[in-house]
């Protein structure tokens, strides 16, 4: 649905990486090129006509993003750079002056190198211990398993609400719920989450929730860290600098401005900014759960037919979102992906970034399919006869 | 053969492709961190020779057949001739001028020298490379 609005698709391509990047619509490419075009000031800074624009954009943004996944007020909603970054902020700009050696920090090993490096880091430098969560059998995070993982001395539960590789969504109100009476933090990833499925921060409870612009339509260089405003206030800024004080005079006199700017220092990737307020605007006016519902029909189509196919091993049969994981028998996931892209077929190979991922499959790579709402049975149809023949990957695949 | 048959025949019945427990050996990893490939190469050198190279690993059928190729190209080499053979493979994939009988079967991969899958093609000389460097 809603092909049409995506300058990418009149190309004779099919997409189906959006787990890697969504495409943009003419709606986001519009928005943007007219900030270039017609008010390309600064932010936070003049007193002229075009700078108001500026700044009203850019704050009309991060009210569009408050009402999109329900946060209480604005203070709680910053812009970064992406889900990696903001991940990495809450790491080392919150928990690192909160941890004590030996307080544990509870992941699973189908979380993306973004949501395990940052923790591995107050590991390495603040002697924290990492344990994992045991999947069960479908490879999903069961809130038995939470209870089970959880000790006296657990202080983070980080977790990909739904994972790039599996797709699984994971239980996170419940979670929170169990975490909150444990005194445990969670940090969401929300990178897979949040372009597919409604997220209502103060419904789930989340402590923090990281993620991307770029795999939600909008523009690449630009995310969102979400957090509890009491939380945030503690967050130390990792970056200094414009913008974020308030007045300076010597190293012990430097005030900071208040949330949330106070956590965006230096000019910001207004663009990027702007142009994710556009893709959460044409997200709303299509519908979140029209697309997370769309997305499930497609990949009950996909898998329907992948399941017929003999020399197909399906990795994550049991998943509610666009993804699915899986091999041809015998061939190697890039060998694939090499003879799907001389018909334009766009997939990924390997290990999408979750590198602790074979530990749980016992698979070091995969294909990985990825769908949006723009995708469709007939891009699925010609996909799964490409596959069907293992003869034809097999001589057209170098 | 056609170039796609040399490479076929090369991925299906790989030479020298086993692991390698012996201390005579110099062992290097190559791995592409973006695709997973990841070759284990080892090399025997006496009297400045390549007397015996092999490798083993997991990878698409680009890397496995180069590196059946490569290995095989390599023995009885001395370094100065190996690291001769490496450099016209590096400039082939770089789209430099390069002598074509030096390279030898490895020729077959010349037309992925403008795509994704030079970098699967070089994968196991850069383990040789690195290896040798240390010989000079």
């Amino acid at each position: 649905m809603n092909r049409e609005d995506f300058p990418m698709l009149k190309q004779d391509i099919i997409y189906l990486d959006n787990g890697a990047t969504s495409l943009k619509p003419q709606v986001v490419i519009d928005k943007m090129t007219e900030y270039y075009e017609s008010y390309s000031a600064n932010a936070h800074r003049g007193d002229y006509d075009i700078s108001y624009k500026v700044d009203m954009e850019y704050e009309n943004a991060r009210d569009l993003v408050v009402e999109f996944i329900n946060a209480k007020v604005k203070e709680e909603v910053v812009f970064t750079s992406g889900a990696t970054e903001s991940l990495n902020m809450i790491a080392t700009g919150f928990f690192a002056n909160l941890v004590e050696p030996g307080d544990e920090i509870l992941i699973t090993t189908t979380e993306h190198a973004s949501n395990v490096l940052p923790w591995f880091r107050l590991v390495n430098d603040y002697g924290c211990t990492i344990n994992f969560i045991p999947l069960d059998d479908n490879l999903h995070v069961t809130i038995d398993n939470v209870k089970k993982s959880i000790t006296p001395r657990t202080k983070i539960i980080a977790l990909a609400q739904v994972t790039n590789v599996i797709g699984d969504i994971r239980p996170i109100k419940e979670i929170c719920k169990l975490a909150h009476e444990n005194n445990i933090f969670v940090v969401v990833d929300g990178a897979q989450s949040v372009p597919h499925m409604k997220i209502d921060v103060q419904d789930l409870d989340v402590d923090f929730l990281a993620f991307s612009g770029h795999k939600m339509l909008g523009p690449t260089g630009i995310g969102v860290l979400y957090g509890k405003q009491e939380l945030l206030e503690n967050l130390e800024p990792v970056n200094l600098g414009g913008g974020m004080n308030e007045s300076f005079d010597s190293p012990s006199e430097v005030y900071y401005v208040d949330l949330p700017t106070r956590l965006e220092a230096g000019t910001q990737n207004i663009a990027g900014v702007i142009g994710l307020g556009a893709a959460i605007e044409y997200i709303k006016k299509i519908g979140i759960d029209k697309i997370h519902e769309r997305e499930i029909k497609l990949r009950e189509y996909l898998i329907e037919k992948l399941v017929k196919i003999p020399h197909i091993d399906i990795i994550n049969l049991e998943a509610d979102s666009g993804i699915v994981a899986f091999n041809v028998d015998g061939i190697f996931s890039q060998d694939v992906a090499y003879y799907l892209n001389k018909y334009n077929i766009c997939v990924r190979a390997g290990n999408h970034c979750a590198k602790l991922v074979k530990n749980a499959t016992g698979v070091t790579n995969s294909l990985r399919v990825s769908l949006y709402f723009y995708n469709t049975e007939s891009e699925i149809d010609e996909l799964v006869e490409l596959l069907s023949d293992k003869e034809k990957i097999v001589s057209e695949m170098i | 053969m056609e170039k796609r048959e040399v490479i076929m025949d090369h991925y299906n019945n790989p030479r020298n492709r086993r692991r390698i427990y012996d201390s005579n050996y110099v062992v290097e990893n190559t791995r592409n961190s973006s695709c997973i490939d990841n070759l284990d190469v080892y090399v025997k050198v006496q009297n400045s020779i390549i007397e015996d190279v092999a490798f083993d690993g997991e990878a698409c059928a680009i890397s496995i057949s180069s590196a059946s190729i490569m290995t095989s190209n390599l023995k009885g080499k001395t370094i100065d001739e190996a690291i001769e053979y490496i450099n016209n493979m590096e400039a082939m994939l770089s789209d430099k001028e390069y002598a074509e009988d030096i390279l030898d079967e490895a020729i077959v991969y010349e037309d992925t020298k403008n795509t994704s899958r030079k970098t699967c093609a070089w994968l196991p000389y850069a383990a040789v490379k690195k290896i040798l460097e240390n010989y000079k």
